[in-house]
């Protein structure tokens, strides 16, 4: 399986999923399609979750997103979900910028509605 | 009488405007605009400027996404016609966004943006989380999240209003405070 490698744009965020187990987002994400960017992304772990790595580590890291990233972003997680569903070793780690409540809060929308471990992680600025 | 938006532009770019986009919205826009707004933030708190962006960055999605396509109304008011503006009062920023639409949207957007504003920040939460997780949605529309987002990121109520236009059409004005 190759692993996915998307360098950042100012509207895009840089993207690393490896089949080692590292899936890592980080920047901002405001594409003008958030499906057509994010599609891959799932297609990935539809497939990675066939024969998942012992241990997958998700470091999310945004700046900020919009509402049609959002789902998307909901989507990935929900993949991740079912590979820890299916007994595998799955851990999130949710990083926001020191006083930015805003992705805080986000964060913890997503914690309460996905059900896997969740880290959330302050970065000083 | 038909509205004015003429008139109404001037009035609304009175003050301290930080960006002002007049014209046909298109898909680009929203990016391209937030790179000049970035620009003219660079002195506000991470906080605040974050918050700016996610309203504005909303706010032009919807008017990309819902605006109706007009007749020439003249003066260049044609097509997706919309207005975004950003501008800075002593004591907030505020988003203003000003476009055309219909009768079936402007039911829409009056019983959604009542319920909205009659939301705790607490309810707003729960909305989010509903209409996230529950509501199939496209790239389109998200079924009304980038409202209930712009309100939550904001934390202040959305103020709006319609005004008739000719041919069927209303102009929808949303206000969007952002304190500092």
């Amino acid at each position: 399986m190759e692993p996915i490698t998307i360098a950042g744009t100012p509207k895009t965020p840089t993207v690393s999923f490896e089949p080692s187990g590292k899936v890592e987002i980080k920047g901002r994400s405001i594409p003008e399609n958030s499906i057509a960017f994010y599609k891959p992304l799932v297609d990935w772990l539809e497939e990675y979750m066939q024969n998942p790595a012992t241990k997958t580590e998700v470091n999310i890291q945004l700046e900020y997103f919009n509402t049609s990233s959002s789902k998307c972003i909901l989507d990935v997680f929900k993949k991740l979900e079912a590979i820890y569903k299916s007994g595998n070793d799955v851990a999130i780690s949710w990083y926001y910028e020191e006083d930015d409540e805003d992705m805080l809060e986000a964060g913890e929308d997503y914690q309460s509605i996905i059900k896997i471990p969740f880290k959330m992680i302050e970065i000083e600025e | 009488m038909a509205f004015d938006v003429g008139q109404w532009l001037n009035k609304n770019s009175e003050g301290d405007v930080l960006f002002l986009f007049k014209g046909e919205v298109s898909n680009s826009l929203v990016a391209d605009s937030l790179e000049k707004i970035e620009e003219k933030t660079s002195e506000v708190p991470s906080k605040v400027k974050k918050k700016i962006y996610n309203v504005f960055v909303e706010c032009m999605q919807n008017l990309f996404h819902h605006s109706s396509i007009i007749p020439e109304f003249g003066n260049g008011i044609k097509g997706k016609y919309a207005i975004c503006i950003l501008k800075q009062t002593k004591t907030n920023y505020q988003v203003i966004s000003g476009n055309f639409i219909g009768d079936k949207q402007r039911n829409f957007l009056e019983k959604h943006i009542t319920h909205i504003n009659s939301l705790d920040s607490g309810e707003l939460k729960e909305l989010y989380k509903e209409i996230l997780d529950n509501q199939e949605f496209s790239d389109k529309g998200g079924g009304g999240l980038g409202l209930v987002d712009m309100s939550r990121k904001s934390g202040s109520k959305l103020e709006y209003k319609f005004s008739n236009h000719e041919n069927g059409f209303f102009f929808f004005e949303l206000l969007i405070n952002i304190d500092v």
